[in-house]
């Protein structure tokens, strides 16, 4: 692999969550030299919505976006050597490695693709045998246990963290489909694998970790989404994802392909660093702790940021486990409003809706209004609306346990048109659709619970 | 928009967003504001004027929970989670900014005093 000199193995991101740019993993693979592809395709949410089209389907629960790239990729990987590590596997790992399988053989490639798929991760069958034996799941953001959500919950998964992808390397796969690992084990991992470190090289799995934390989110670290000097950024229309080129002492230098838009500088990769921060001095990952507190960065060429003498810590006993859980039904509902005086008819149309929800006795956890374009995204920070706006976004949300009322609430948007305020537009896109919410639950287990499990499928 | 005012002749009040830039993301029900300075020499400023206590006036009523504060001085850059922030967070919020990704630009506008000629 390491045929650059000064030995760097390069890792290249190409999804930030499923969504991405379609086009960035060919970027990535044909814009320059790499040796790994790697593409995070798990949020927090996702695995929930993977878990609900797996109870419809059983072939179905993983990223089908990653199949598609496969399909379009498989070739130019094979003949440039490249290795991908993604967790595009979700709910079902197995399927999503043999749709791999099915698309290698079909570009005739038989003999050239072999995938690893990493399980382990899903703890949802195993979960009252867990808590009968004292595992409380606690929230970690609220402390309450998860027995009282227990009987809605839908899926349950570990994160696991770099080890299982290095076994997977070890055994000489070159594509490593994952379930719910880490996304900083999916650029960590190709590191250990690389350059050998052990599993008490806490300074280098931090450095690995932070490398991985950088490029995770995609162009997010590479000119996309940067506030500082972002008129000047430019060729965003064709923009640069990041290539990691690490070295074994756990330096690494963040850059992107030649010719491509956007930038790699101090500022993108700060911004990035600082992205869902907590702690700083402690950035707990499977693996190890990371202190960021400790990162240096320096420009070293265009589009070439330095990183170097990151520490780190042991890790720690447990495993974070994101549960997802039925919480009921929500729905969001909008209607633009014109000049003259757009924010006063915006107010008194919310003021209508809300007296007919309550005339109509419907019962709400939460009903919300904003108005956008006046003060939804910076309430009262944003001061007093310009009385002459040109036009204002009433935006009603609703959440309920129950349906019923989330469905009703839908139905009295539209009357609103005819029946209040004047100079009211944009109903274009009909009823507001009435949304099922599954919600979040984080919560640790002892790490001796969980198995990761790797096997080698071959085409 | 006024950027700048004198207070008894000592010092300027200006809004953070012409000393720092800002990037913010979710935890939970919990958003997190990196705040970076955009020269060295404004760090100190940043560290010294934007507190914890600040940040909760500014964003009084806005959020429910407390401001808690980090320091990465290799970074330039202060971290804040801002508790209570998201209406419930993640898919439970119904708010337009429910992941929290423009709290970043909300804590730029937030007014603070500077010495004299830091900006000049």
């Amino acid at each position: 692999m390491n045929e650059q000199p000064g030995g760097a193995t390069r890792i290249a991101c190409a999804q930030g969550f499923w969504g991405d740019w379609l086009e960035a993993p060919a970027r990535q693979v044909t814009g320059g030299p790499i040796d790994y592809l790697m593409m995070d395709y798990l949020a927090e949410v996702t695995m929930s919505i993977l878990q609900k089209q797996r109870s419809r389907d059983r072939s179905l629960g993983y990223a089908t976006d990653f199949v598609v790239a496969m399909e379009r990729l498989l070739p130019e990987i094979v003949n440039r050597s490249i290795r991908v590590t993604a967790n595009a596997g979700g709910v079902n790992p197995r399927s999503c490695a043999e749709a791999v399988i099915a698309a290698a053989r079909k570009l005739g490639l038989r003999g050239k693709v072999k995938v690893g798929v990493v399980t382990g991760d899903d703890i949802m069958t195993r979960l009252d045998d867990l808590i009968a034996r004292g595992h409380p799941f606690a929230n970690l953001d609220t402390g309450e246990p998860l027995s009282g959500v227990r009987d809605a919950v839908q899926s349950a998964n570990a994160y696991l963290g770099a080890w299982p992808v290095v076994e997977a390397l070890g055994r000489g796969a070159n594509i490593i489909v994952t379930g719910r690992v880490t996304d900083t084990g999916l650029t960590l991992g190709p590191m250990i694998h690389e350059f050998g470190w052990k599993e008490h090289d806490w300074d280098r799995l931090a450095a690995g970790t932070v490398a991985g934390h950088i490029i995770e989110c995609g162009a997010q670290c590479s000119g996309g989404n940067c506030l500082k000097d972002w008129r000047s950024i430019r060729g965003l229309e064709d923009p640069g994802y990041p290539i990691v080129e690490a070295a074994s002492d756990g330096s690494f230098v963040v850059t992107k392909h030649p010719n491509t838009g956007g930038r790699v500088s101090v500022a993108t990769v700060t911004e990035q660093l600082v992205y869902e921060m907590g702690d700083p001095r402690a950035y707990i990952t499977p693996d190890c702790i990371a202190d960021f507190t400790t990162i240096r960065l320096e420009q070293r060429g265009v589009d070439r940021v330095v990183v170097r003498d990151i520490r780190g810590r042991p890790a720690t006993d447990s495993l974070k486990v994101s549960i997802a859980y039925a919480a009921g039904y929500k729905a969001v509902g909008t209607l633009v409003y014109a000049w003259p005086e757009a924010m006063d008819k915006a107010a008194r149309a919310d003021a209508i809706l809300r007296a007919r929800l309550q005339r109509l006795g419907l019962k709400f956890e939460e009903v919300l209004t904003e108005f956008v374009g006046a003060n939804a995204t910076h309430g009262r920070l944003a001061g007093k609306p310009n009385p002459d706006i040109a036009e204002v976004q009433l935006r009603v949300g609703v959440r309920a346990q129950e349906r019923a009322p989330v469905e009703r609430f839908s139905r009295e948007i539209a009357p609103l048109v005819l029946n209040g305020p004047p100079s009211v537009t944009g109903f274009a896109g009909g009823r507001p659709k009435v949304e099922e919410i599954v919600a979040y639950w984080p919560a640790l287990i002892a790490k001796s619970e969980i198995r990761p499990v790797v096997e080698i499928l071959e085409a | 928009m006024r950027t700048k005012r004198r207070v008894g002749g000592s010092a300027d009040r200006v809004p953070l967003v012409r000393l720092a830039h800002a990037r913010s993301g979710d935890k939970g029900d919990t958003a997190n504001v990196g705040l970076i300075a955009l020269e060295p020499g404004y760090y100190p400023v940043l560290v010294k004027q934007v507190t914890a206590a600040r940040v909760a006036r500014h964003f009084k009523g806005i959020i429910t929970g407390k401001v808690e504060r980090f320091e990465l001085p290799n970074l330039n850059a202060l971290n804040f989670l801002l508790h209570g922030a998201l209406g419930g967070g993640g898919t439970l919020s119904l708010k337009t900014d429910a992941q929290g990704k423009v709290f970043s630009t909300a804590l730029l506008r937030l007014e603070i005093p500077v010495p004299q000629g830091l900006l000049e």
